[in-house]
C-alpha cells in the first residue's frame, strides 16, 4: 500500500524534519542537558506521524475524543515530540527554548497535566505500551475509529512489562494500536548487542504475534508506507521495527553514542546545525 | 472458611465479597466504569462484575505492571477503571506503574488489594499484603480506604467511584464480624466513632475495629470507658477526630494487620505529634508472619481484642 504523497511533498516533510532536528538541539543545548540523540533517531518518524497525513488531531483540542493517540513511551525523547508539537500549533515554537527550565511545562520528560499534546507522562521506560493499550481498548469499548501510536525505545525493550503488553495486545487483538521501535541500536551505557542483546528484535515482535514490518526510519517514504500499511491491519497489533541511527544527521553523535543524555555544548551545537544546513 | 476471631459480634461476608457485589452493582449506575483483574477475578471477585458486564471485564493474565498501565490509559480516556489483584502483587509488583501511569498524572483509578492482612492464613507469607497500605500511602494524591465489614465496604466502594482521583481499598479474605449492624454513614476523611469513652481511644481499621471493639468490652470490665473509632480513611486522615481523642482522653492505641510502619498508625502518630502529642501505643505487625489458621496467627502476631487492652492498659499505666 503506497501512499498518494507527491514528491514534493515528500520534500517538504523532510524540510520540516530538518527544521525540527534544528530545534532539538538548539532547545537541549540551552538546557545544557537532555537527550538530543535519542531525539534526533526518532524525529522523521514523528514528522510522518504528525505531518504526514498519517495522524488526526487539533491543536485547537487536544482532548478531542476521536483524535489519533501518540504516546511517547521512550519519554527521554521530549525534545521530539516538544519540536513536532510546537510545529503543529499545540504552544508557540518559542516556548522551545524554556525546555527545562523551572516554570516551564516542557519538562525533561513527558507531562500530560502541563502540556496540551502530551498523551501519557512517561520517562519511567516501559509502560507506554500499556498506556496505549488502555486507550485502544477504551476506543473499541466505545466504538472510536482512533488509531492508537506508540513509541518504543530498543533499549525501553529490556523492560518486562513491554513483553506483557505485547502479549496482551495480541490476545485482545487491538487492531487499532501500532507501535513503532526506534531502533537506533544504543542505550545509557552502551551499544543494545553489548548491553542486553535481544536481537533479532523484529522476530521477538513476530513470535508474539504481531504484524511486523522492518524500515529504515529515516527513509521518508518507506515510513509512510509502513504506517499506510500499519492502518490497514485491524485484525490486531502492528509493530514497526524501524532501524534508526542515534543522532542522525549530526555525524560526531553518530559516531559516539555517549551523547546519549548530554547536549552538544554551544560549539558543537553551532557545528552540528552548520551540518544540517543551518548555518 | 474459619471464623477469624472468637467474637460475640455476628460473622458476616469477607470484605473481598462485599467489594464484588459492589462492583456488580454499580456497573449499572456507572456505565464508564470498566474492570480489570490480574488473572484473580475469582479471589478478589471481580467475577461476579465479569458476568454481569463481560464487555467491561479484561482478564490480562498475571501480569500487574501491565495491568495498573492500562488502567492508566482507560482512565486518560475518561473511563473509571477498577482494578484489583491480591494487595501484595498489586501494590508490590506495580508499585512504578502506579506511580507513573498513576499517581503521577493523577488519574482517576481505583486500586483493590485483596488478601490483606496476615488472616488469608495457610498461604503464607508470599501472599500476605503486609505492606501495601504503607505504599498506597507513598504514592500523592491517593486516597487510601481500609473498611471494618461488609457493610461499610459497600460504602468505600460507593464513595471510591463517587470521588474524583486515585484511590485504594484494601479487602480481606476471611469473614469478618459485622460491626455496623444498623448501616454505615461513610465519608472519605471522616472517622466513625462507635463507642463513647473518655479514659484511652482505640483506633483500628479493618477486620481490627471489630478487635477494638471487644477490648474496649474487656476493658469496660476494670472500669475503664474506651473510646473507639473506626479509621476506614487514612488518607485523608480524620485529623479532628485524632486531636479530639488526644485531648479528651488519656492517650490512643492504633491497632491495624499492617506493618507497623508507614500505615494508619503513621498517619495518626503525625496526626498526633503535629497537633496533640500524647501516649501512644501501636498493635500492628512487627514482620514477615508464617502459614497458619487465620484466628491462630491473629493470636500468635498479636493482633487480637486482648493485644489492644493490654496496650491501652499501657497508655494509661
Amino acid at each position: 500500500m503506497a501512499t498518494n504523497l507527491s514528491s514534493s511533498d515528500l520534500t517538504t516533510l523532510r524540510e520540516t524534519a530538518r527544521r525540527l532536528r534544528r530545534y532539538i538541539i538548539e532547545m537541549t543545548t540551552a538546557a545544557g542537558s537532555g537527550h538530543p540523540s535519542s531525539s534526533l533517531s526518532a524525529i522523521d518518524i514523528m514528522t510522518a506521524l504528525y505531518f504526514g497525513g498519517i495522524l488526526r488531531y487539533d491543536p485547537q483540542r487536544p482532548d478531542w475524543p476521536d483524535r489519533d493517540r501518540f504516546i511517547l513511551s521512550k519519554g527521554h525523547a521530549a525534545p521530539a515530540l516538544y519540536a513536532v508539537l510546537a510545529e503543529a500549533g499545540y504552544f508557540p515554537v518559542e516556548q522551545l527554548m524554556t525546555l527545562r527550565r523551572i516554570g516551564s511545562p516542557l519538562e525533561g520528560h513527558p507531562n500530560m497535566r502541563r502540556l496540551p499534546g502530551v498523551e501519557a507522562s512517561t520517562g519511567s521506560l516501559g509502560q507506554g505500551l500499556s498506556i496505549g493499550i488502555g486507550h485502544a481498548f477504551a476506543g473499541r469499548m466505545d466504538g472510536r475509529t482512533y488509531r492508537v501510536y506508540v513509541m518504543l525505545g530498543d533499549g525501553e525493550c529490556d523492560e518486562g512489562q513491554v513483553w506483557e503488553a505485547a502479549m496482551c495486545a495480541r490476545h485482545y487483538r487491538l487492531g487499532n494500536l501500532t507501535a513503532i521501535v526506534d531502533h537506533n541500536k544504543a542505550q545509557q551505557s552502551g551499544l543494545v548487542k553489548d548491553v542486553m542483546n535481544h536481537m533479532p528484535l523484529a522476530e521477538k515482535w513476530r513470535v508474539f504475534g504481531w504484524h511486523v514490518q522492518e524500515i529504515d526510519g529515516h527513509d521518508m517514504r518507506q515510513i509512510l508506507d509502513a504506517l499506510a500499511v500499519a492502518r490497514g491491519v485491524t485484525d490486531g497489533p502492528s509493530v514497526i521495527v524501524a532501524h534508526t541511527i542515534k543522532g542522525k544527521g549530526v555525524s560526531f553523535v553518530e559516531a559516539d553514542w555517549t551523547f546519549h543524555g548530554r547536549a552538544l555544548s554551544p560549539e558543537q551545537a553551532k557545528r552540528a546545525l552548520e551540518e544540517l544546513g543551518w548555518s | 472458611m474459619e471464623l477469624v476471631q472468637a467474637t460475640k459480634r455476628a460473622i458476616g461476608k469477607a470484605t473481598r465479597d462485599a467489594f464484588g457485589e459492589a462492583l456488580r452493582e454499580l456497573g449499572h449506575r456507572y456505565p464508564n466504569l470498566v474492570v480489570i483483574d490480574g488473572d484473580v477475578n475469582n479471589s478478589t471477585r471481580t467475577e461476579w462484575f465479569a458476568k454481569e458486564f463481560p464487555d467491561r471485564f479484561i482478564n490480562v493474565g498475571i501480569a500487574e505492571s501491565n495491568l495498573v498501565g492500562i488502567a492508566g490509559g482507560l482512565a486518560g480516556c475518561g473511563k473509571i477503571p477498577v482494578i484489583a489483584s491480591f494487595a501484595c502483587f498489586m501494590m508490590c509488583n506495580a508499585f512504578d506503574q502506579l506511580r507513573m501511569s498513576v499517581a503521577f498524572p493523577h488519574l482517576n483509578v481505583k486500586v483493590c488489594g485483596s488478601h490483606s492482612g496476615i488472616s488469608i492464613g495457610e498461604d503464607g507469607p508470599s501472599q500476605m499484603g503486609i505492606e501495601d497500605v504503607a505504599l498506597a500511602m507513598a504514592l500523592p494524591g491517593f486516597t487510601v480506604l481500609v473498611p471494618a465489614d461488609e457493610v461499610e465496604t459497600r460504602e468505600v466502594v460507593k464513595a471510591a467511584l463517587e470521588h474524583q482521583g486515585p484511590v485504594y481499598i484494601r479487602t480481606g479474605r476471611p469473614p469478618v464480624p459485622i460491626v455496623y449492624t444498623d448501616g454505615c454513614d461513610f465519608q472519605i476523611g471522616r472517622a466513625n466513632r462507635l463507642r463513647d469513652g473518655n479514659d484511652v481511644t482505640l483506633i483500628a481499621n479493618g477486620l481490627m475495629v471489630a478487635a477494638a471493639l471487644d477490648a474496649a468490652d474487656l476493658l469496660a470490665r476494670g472500669g475503664i470507658q474506651a473510646r473507639v473509632l473506626d479509621m476506614a480513611s487514612v488518607r485523608p486522615l480524620d485529623e479532628e477526630a485524632v486531636v479530639a481523642a488526644a485531648q479528651e482522653t488519656r492517650g490512643i492505641v492504633v491497632a491495624e494487620e499492617h506493618l507497623r510502619w508507614g500505615g494508619l498508625g503513621s498517619a495518626v502518630a503525625m496526626a498526633a505529634a503535629e497537633h496533640a502529642p500524647c501516649r501512644m501505643r501501636f498493635v500492628a505487625l512487627e514482620g514477615y508472619a508464617e502459614s497458619g489458621k487465620p484466628e491462630e496467627l491473629l493470636e500468635k502476631y498479636g493482633l487480637t481484642a486482648r493485644h489492644i487492652a493490654q496496650a491501652a492498659r499501657e497508655v494509661l499505666a
